[in-house]
């Protein structure tokens, strides 16, 4: 339950909150760091394996590309999902300032 | 209990109605739904119109599909035109798909009503249904204890009589776990069978949709208007829907069945005799059981905590508040996503998108995703051996009964565990059922689990359905 033997860090974790665009207070990054540590420690089970020569596998049945004839078929009202967003103008996804330029 | 199949029966020959069948479920919900919590909505002026449509195309001498007249409860992971779909996140509370999930097509076509959106862990990340951001659903046959996850709403709702029948969808067990710990069956079909347009991917290359129900038949029913290939999912199967109901009574005679150790040992003694009693059942029946040892399996847990995770950190990446669901307004676009994802997602969600973010990092993508894919290798070669030993594959769907709130919600890695035995048929991409056999502590139901190589469905029925008899069910 120690985090002393956690492959992880809390700096790392405070990383990847950033990567994951969460924010998370001080009291989330300890617990976090100790419960995903315990989860990296017990994938160790697994890196103890020499696995070298094995293929990886991402997907159970492998994917191909699936192809359609070009035709034109009927898709959903833009109306139908633009009710539903957070913000709408003119008819498209109105978001906050994206560049740094002065609002 | 009354089953899909006879209500669908009885609404076709006249000897029922649909709207008579859907009024005895709401009714059931009306009464049950404030303890247990099965239901997040309940759309009943929609399932109303629905039965009273069925009723009258049965009143004009149309033919009606197979599952006429037969409530169903949906997951709230799936889309339903119009109804609020939540997966149980603050992050999409209010939200209302613009379409259809194609099971919901299929079962409407069919002539099932969808009554309403059934609880589950956040995003589907649980086996308890504790992480719901909408409060727990209590299971059904002791409410002092989980249904399990994290499918639970609707697994209670089957339970407590609400409907006949439901779906879920399993990822590392969320529809065989539950379906154990309610005493009900539970079907994870083979991968690609079931379409997922319209459900709410949370690890893509493990998701599948199958149903709750209390009897095999009604699998077969519900798993024969639902399979088949379906062009707006690029991960169907390219083959029509298998005939199953015709075939539950064909037995295991000449089957070659393997007990597998690594799928039951660790377990509550009481969930040990009944795998025990189970294999000795079948080879009653007629089938040869073979004892295995599949060491390889063990890994699947680690696996499956790095693999499920990362695709969920990927999947998730679209709930950033710009285009369906809440936003919480911030000056720019980041801190918009920022504060927009801190406050929709609960604690376990969190958990699961910085473990997947961390797994696929650079620096350590090799060590822990890539390392879990060539695990994932491993267990489908696993799998590959057994078959060519045995037909099916048995084993406990869960090492224990149904546990009490809060037991293990302090402690993930504890709660993980529990999916110890459910998590391998999801790496291969196989389909796995939970069959209720026996009795354990407080007289709760023990789900044991039967396994079969990909579109195997109609063997694991058959076998299912000998349990069912032997263990004084149908």
């Amino acid at each position: 339950m120690s985090d002393s033997t956690s492959p992880l860090r809390r700096d790392d974790v405070a990383k990847v909150a950033r990567l994951a665009r969460l924010i998370l207070t001080d009291e989330e990054l300890d617990l976090f760091t100790v419960q995903l540590g315990q989860v990296l420690e017990h994938a160790n089970d697994m890196n103890a394996l020499n696995l070298a020569d094995v293929a990886p596998t991402a997907h159970p049945y492998g994917l191909t590309n699936v192809m359609r004839d070009d035709i034109i078929t009927p898709s959903l009202a833009p109306e139908s999902f633009l009710s539903q967003a957070p913000d709408v103008q003119d008819g498209r996804f109105a978001v906050p300032r994206i560049l740094g330029e002065a609002p | 209990m009354t089953t899909a199949v006879s209500i669908a029966h009885d609404v076709a020959t006249g000897a029922t109605t649909a709207s008579a069948a859907l009024e005895s479920s709401l009714a059931t919900i009306a009464e049950r739904n404030g303890e247990i919590n099965a239901f997040l909505y309940v759309d009943t002026d929609r399932a109303r119109a629905m039965a009273a449509s069925v009723d009258e195309r049965i009143a004009a001498g149309e033919t009606v599909g197979p599952l006429a007249g037969v409530p169903i409860a949906i997951k709230d992971n799936m889309c339903q035109i119009d109804v609020p779909t939540t997966c149980s996140s603050k992050i999409l509370e209010g939200w209302r798909p613009p379409y259809n999930a194609t099971v919901i097509d299929r079962l409407v076509a069919a002539g099932a009503i969808p009554v309403g959106k059934t609880n589950l862990d956040e995003f589907a990340m649980g086996s308890s249904t504790e992480n719901s951001a909408f409060g727990a659903t209590r299971n059904p046959l002791d409410v002092s204890r989980v249904p399990g996850g994290s499918s639970g709403g609707s697994a209670a709702a089957v339970a407590a009589n609400m409907t006949p029948v439901s779906l879920g969808s399993d990822t590392g067990g969320s529809i065989r776990q539950p379906a154990a710990l309610c005493g009900l069956v539970g079907l994870k079909p083979t991968y690609g069978l079931v379409s997922r347009y319209g459900l709410i991917a949370f690890a893509s290359s493990l998701d599948q949709i199958g149903p709750f129900t209390t009897t095999v038949a009604d699998t077969a029913l519900l798993m024969e208007v639902m399979s088949g290939h379906d062009p707006m999912d690029s991960t169907s199967l390219p083959e029509p829907a298998p005939s199953l109901l015709a075939h539950v009574n064909e037995g295991v005679a000449g089957k070659r069945i393997g007990l597998v150790k690594e799928l039951y040992e660790g377990s509550d003694a009481e969930v040990l005799e009944s795998v025990r009693r189970a294999a000795e059942t079948l080879r009653e029946a007629g089938a040869t059981i073979v004892e295995l040892s599949m060491p390889e399996l063990s890994l699947g847990l680690s696996a499956y905590y790095l693999i499920a995770p990362a695709e969920a950190s990927s999947n998730l990446a679209r709930f950033d508040g710009v285009r369906f669901g809440n936003r919480v307004n911030a000056p720019d676009v980041t801190a918009m996503m920022e504060a927009t994802r801190t406050a929709g997602f609960g604690p376990e969600v969190k958990r699961r998108i910085m473990l997947g973010t961390y797994a696929l990092s650079a620096g350590y993508f090799d060590a822990y995703y890539g390392q879990a894919l060539k695990v994932r290798t491993l267990t489908i070669a696993a799998f590959q051996k057994a078959y060519a030993e045995v037909d099916l594959i048995l084993g406990a769907t869960t090492p224990g009964v149904a546990f009490p709130f809060g037991s293990k919600t302090k402690d993930p890695m504890a709660m993980y565990l529990n999916d110890v035995f459910t998590i391998p048929s999801n790496l291969a991409g196989d389909p796995a059922i939970s069959v209720p056999f026996g009795t354990g502590e407080a007289n709760l139901p023990i789900g044991v689990q039967l396994l079969g190589p990909g579109r195997s469905e109609r063997a694991l029925l058959a076998a299912a359905r000998v349990l069912e008899i032997a263990d004084g069910r149908a």
